[in-house]
């Protein structure tokens, strides 16, 4: 399959069938009212009588709290409640691993914007004025914000500086290499930036608990987590999904959910909250900056001998998923490459910065900009073209990674290196083209004879669900009936977060694929009725919820191959399922599946868990995954290297995808994912000085715009995963994690300037032109 | 939480009667500076005076000897009518603004009364010694830009004054508007620069963006680079390779930029001087 962003999506998929089962593409059932603007987010809850929200928040990175005197903000008319920590009925804490994190703080704060109280008044600008009134009295302290510096300093948690430090020792640890090249690399802080603010409304209900209509990436976990510090039992906060504008790992971390619940059984009204772009960007983790030095050694022919890397990661104030992204990283630091030998340190670190976690590519994206880095290093050292020592190195089915762990499945490393490179390039940079196409675009700055072009390579892989012995799973409940009209219809009740990555679609053609029904129905998503489905992250859902449903597929199936055997009074053997009927082998009648649900529904519910995996041991090794992605990427990047300015111009993709159950969807994963890659490589940064945000806005907070979005030309590679449903792997991740390190290779590539930190800034490029030439 | 009252007025009179009729009124534009400041809770005005509908303002006129822009006039209109052939930097700086959203409804007066250094109109307007009309209840008056943009977002307007129109003399010769951002567009400005070249008076007009606290003239630029071009060159006005990296230079040294969020000083520095000389090197031949 091959796409290109230059043409319509219905030419530029080839391979798309129109149809609506596995391998087509039909139309998202929320496509049209998305792109009308008509469907309903988060942020358009409404109940009459509700109240609204807001939280406050420190404007200290790090304090003592003296007190705080909520007594003003409760004189102000149409206010109707303020909560702090003292409110807080269960666990003072909260945490999707470890409950580390106030759901106020009390006595410390620890990071810019966090939350010391929230209130609930009649109107939104009450309740501004009221959150604004609340006096806090604050002891300013030093913060800790440097990870090397927290390492060594006194806690600033009860739980210590370092949330974890592993090591991964691989192979001889004394091997070394006929070329050694080293070198540091650097990553900023990326947001998920959503476009859809975190917001929810909270019910009170009758019998002491609470309904929540939230925006989150996992229902169940928030519940857990919320009825934890209600102090009430699970089965009382019921969380139902509401729409959902984007998620990216930014919502895998409570942000209002317990503020809201909390206000709610206070004031026994609905209270509804929506951050504004501001506050979003204090309300959820953010993509973990690192610092990392690697040292790689190979032979004369360019052989990898050994990669040795110490990784850095700065957590922030809290703990989060620190730990699972330290872990991803310092298992794919050496990326997609057979390595012998490895001795690889990762530290995950508390300071007082803000809290990082879950983000598209979770740990695999700060390695790949130091691995991918080092193999041009080292491809330069050894007067290899770099994707000849890509391709020498990839990995292959039965090879081993740096843990140990024995790769079993598919592996296509080479292809999609391959694919990536077989693109067509761009037509060189067009002298009497327009100026807004240059580097610099609509600003007009850059004459043909300011342009250099470069081309950059970049591989990388990472994991698909989740690792190390976390028990994964998904529950699933089918029902099949008889409509009013005689057609079966199919409900499919799954607690599964559409986050925006197509999951509704693909649920309903995996049961046309399985059962030939042309009619399903989605339960809307809730805790209420159906269990866990787990995150909608760690491109899992395709694998996890659509196994789920495959499976409870198959058992109807079955059920109705019985009921038919047993109407036909013969042997279930000696029945078949085809495509919507079952056919009796020996005469070939047939019955329909809604002449075979007449009687009576059929109902099955189903949890479906991958092959457990393990706990790394102490030396980092150990069958920790389940299953791995693979992608490639070539940048094609034009800079001003006298101004630093960088124009993406296209990127070839290849992309290790098992099965594309929906091509259409997968070339949107590709070309968002490489949106948000090529962000990180040039433009992308929460801005932190002193622990302080300095760009809590969309105006400085820089997305890229059409006019910074390159072509993409993708080819997918599909080759079946053993053990996913329909060899399906995930796709959301892998075209963020290789584009913006090809990217950085691109601009090295056209400067000759050692590129080394993501993103790069106009300035990390100009002012070594300006101290080059003069 | 009282709502603020919303005059529509029709005439620039009548937008005055408003202002001095309800204290502490504010007019609004385009809205497109007015309204974040108002979602970021930094501007609550109890009346509001709302100047869409007020034709006399969206009015522009050219004539030989000058351009009269009324503060009315907007972003796409600015890049899309016949101004843009009178003022081709006006236009090339209006197209940088934001995205099609924000050049429909953002305005030349909410650019200068919002006076951020980093208003993409400014530096053009500084070049052309743009002079600003303004009508007050106690009649009108006509100041220099300079004194009216007297600081970071910081004016000589009176709370109850209009900003009319802006009138600047009419140049013959190319101009440019460059401008640097890290992205490929909707951006603010880290440093731009307006590059007038007036080939019947013989001089050379720069103005600055993003690098000052309000938009500067680069005069010792001008005089420099005045005097180093040959006016009379068969093929166009020539500047050698030397008298241009000498006018970066001067323009770089009329600049007094900060280190922020969104760049450095070194950075900002170095990136006007090298868009001052592209835009100049657009203009005129550069000899070997
Ligand atoms: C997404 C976005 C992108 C932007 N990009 C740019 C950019 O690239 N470059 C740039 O320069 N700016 C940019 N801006 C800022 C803004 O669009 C401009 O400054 C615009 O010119 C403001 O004009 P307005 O008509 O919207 O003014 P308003 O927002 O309506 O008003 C702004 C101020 O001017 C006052 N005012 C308006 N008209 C008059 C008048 N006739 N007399 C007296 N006072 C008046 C108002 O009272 C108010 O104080 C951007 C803004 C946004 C939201």
């Amino acid at each position: 399959m091959t796409a290109n962003s230059g043409t319509g999506i219905a030419e530029r998929v080839t391979g798309a069938r129109r149809g609506d089962r596995v391998g087509d593409s039909p139309a998202r059932p929320d496509g049209a009212q998305k792109t009308r603007g008509e469907f309903a987010f988060s942020s358009d809850l409404w109940m009459d009588g509700m109240l609204w929200g807001k939280t406050l928040r420190s404007p200290h990175v790090a304090a003592k709290i003296r007190s705080v005197d909520t007594a003003p903000a409760l004189a102000i008319p149409g206010v109707r409640a303020v909560v702090t920590a003292a409110d807080v009925p269960g666990r003072p804490t909260f945490g999707l691993d470890v409950p580390d994190q106030p759901v106020f703080a009390s006595e410390v704060i620890r990071y810019h914007g966090e939350p010391v109280a929230a209130v609930a008044a009649d109107h939104p600008e009450a309740a501004r004025a009221a959150a604004a009134a609340i006096f806090v009295d604050y002891e300013p302290l030093v913060p800790v914000v440097d990870p090397e510096i927290a390492l060594e300093a006194s806690p600033i948690h009860p739980d210590g500086n370092v949330f974890r430090h592993l090591v991964i020792r691989h192979g001889a640890p004394d091997a070394t290499g006929d070329v050694v090249v080293e070198g540091d690399y650097e990553v900023g802080m990326q947001d998920q930036a959503f476009l859809g603010p975190e917001s929810g409304l909270a019910v009170p209900a009758e019998d002491g608990g609470v309904d929540l209509y939230i925006a989150t990436q996992w229902l169940h976990v928030d519940r857990d987590q919320i009825a934890a510090s209600l102090g009430v039992p699970a089965e009382r906060v019921r969380l139902y999904l509401a729409g959902v504008g984007g998620a990216f790992g930014g919502r895998e971390d409570v942000s209002l959910q317990i503020h809201l619940c909390m206000l709610a059984l206070r004031t026994g009204r609905p209270v509804k909250m929506v951050y504004a772009r501001d506050e979003s960007f204090f309300g959820h983790v953010h993509r973990h900056p690192a610092r990392m030095w690697y040292r790689h050694h190979a032979s004369r022919d360019g052989d990898l001998v050994k990669v040795e890397a110490r990784i850095v990661i700065d957590g922030g104030a809290y703990l989060s998923s620190s730990n699972a992204v330290i872990s991803n990283a310092a298992c794919f630091a050496p990326g997609p490459y057979r390595v012998p030998n490895a001795l690889v340190e990762g530290y995950a670190v508390r300071t007082n910065n803000p809290p990082c976690g879950a983000m598209r590519g979770f740990g695999a994206v700060q390695v790949c900009f130091g691995h991918e880095a080092q193999m041009d290093k080292l491809a330069a050292a050894l007067f290899m073209d770099p994707v000849e020592l890509r391709l020498r190195n990839a990995l292959e089915r039965n090879d081993r990674l740096v843990t140990g762990q024995v790769l079993r499945g598919a592996v296509p490393v080479r292809e999609v290196i391959r694919a990536a490179a077989s693109h067509p390039l761009p037509p060189p940079p067009d002298p009497a083209g327009p100026v807004t196409a240059r580097p610099g675009g609509a600003g007009a700055t850059a004459g043909p004879e300011d342009v250099r072009r470069g081309v950059g390579f970049a591989v990388s892989m990472k994991n698909i669900a989740y690792s190390e012995g976390f028990d994964d799973f998904v529950t699933a409940r089918l029902r099949l009936e008889a409509g009013v009209d005689g057609e079966a219809v199919a409900t499919v009740s799954v607690a599964t977060a559409e986050v925006g990555q197509g999951f509704v679609t693909l649920a309903a053609q995996i049961v046309r694929e399985e059962l030939g029904v042309a009619r399903v129905v989605l339960a809307p998503p809730s805790t209420v009725d159906v269990g866990s489905a787990g995150s909608s992250s760690a491109s899992r859902q395709t694998w996890m919820s659509g196994g789920a449903l495959q499976l409870a597929c198959a058992t109807l199936r079955a059920e109705l191959v019985v009921r038919a055997a047993e109407l036909w009074e013969c042997a279930a053997t000696q029945c078949l399922f085809d495509d919507g009927d079952v056919v009796r082998a020996a005469t070939g009648e047939r019955l329909s599946v809604p002449d075979l649900l007449a009687p009576a529904p059929l109902e099955t519910e189903h949890e479906f868990h991958h092959r457990p995996t393990r706990a790394l041991d102490a030396d980092g090794q150990g069958d920790a995954h389940l299953s791995f992605m693979f992608a490639a990427h070539r940048a094609v990047v034009d800079v001003d290297p006298e101004l630093g300015l960088v124009r993406v111009v296209q990127i070839a993709t290849g992309q290790d995808v098992g099965k594309a159950i929906n091509p259409v969807q997968v070339t949107g994963q590709i070309e968002g994912g490489v949106a948000q890659g090529i962000g990180l490589a040039v433009m992308e940064e929460i801005v932190v000085t002193e622990g302080h945000v300095r760009n809590p806005s969309f105006t400085d907070y820089l997305l890229p715009t059409v006019l910074d979005m390159p072509d993409v030309l993708a080819t997918v590679i599909e080759e079946p995963e053993p053990g996913a449903p329909y060899g399906a792997k995930g796709v959301g991740e892998p075209p963020t994690i290789s584009s913006g390190p090809a990217v950085l290779a691109a601009i090295r590539d056209a400067t000759g300037f050692p590129v080394t930190r993501a993103p790069v800034r106009p300035e990390d490029i100009a002012l070594t032109w300006m101290r080059r030439t003069s | 939480m009282r709502a603020a009252r919303v005059a529509l007025p029709t005439t620039v009179e009548e937008a005055v009667e408003a202002l001095t009729e309800a204290p502490g009124a504010q007019l609004l534009a385009g809205g497109t500076d007015f309204c974040v400041e108002v979602n970021f809770g930094l501007r609550r005005p109890p009346a509001v005076v709302a100047l869409r509908r007020v034709q006399e303002l969206r009015r522009y006129e050219v004539t030989p000897a000058s351009v009269v822009i009324g503060a009315g006039t907007t972003y796409a209109d600015m890049g899309g009518t016949e101004l843009s052939a009178v003022l081709p930097a006006l236009a090339a700086a209006a197209r940088t603004v934001g995205s099609p959203q924000i050049r429909n409804s953002g305005t030349l007066g909410g650019n200068i009364a919002t006076a951020s250094p980093a208003g993409d109109t400014l530096p053009l307007l500084a070049a052309l010694d743009a002079r600003v009309t303004l009508r007050g209840p106690a009649g009108e008056r006509t100041l220099p830009l300079g004194e009216i943009v007297t600081g970071v977002k910081t004016t000589s307007i009176a709370p109850d004054e209009v900003v009319v129109e802006v009138v600047v003399e009419r140049r013959t010769g190319p101009q440019q508007f460059l401008k640097v951002g890290t992205r490929n567009a909707m951006v603010i400005a880290i440093a731009s620069a307006a590059v007038v070249v007036d080939l019947e008076a013989h001089e050379v007009r720069v103005g600055l963006g993003s690098v000052a606290p309000v938009p500067v003239r680069a005069t010792e630029a001008e005089m420099h680079i005045g005097d180093a071009i040959d006016w009379r060159a068969t093929g166009g006005p020539r500047a050698s390779a030397a008298a241009l990296a000498r006018f970066g230079e001067l323009v770089g040294q009329a600049a007094s930029p900060i280190t922020d969020h969104r760049s450095t000083a070194e950075y900002r520095r170095h990136a006007v001087q090298v868009i001052a000389r592209r835009a100049l090197e657009r203009c005129v031949v550069r000899a070997a």
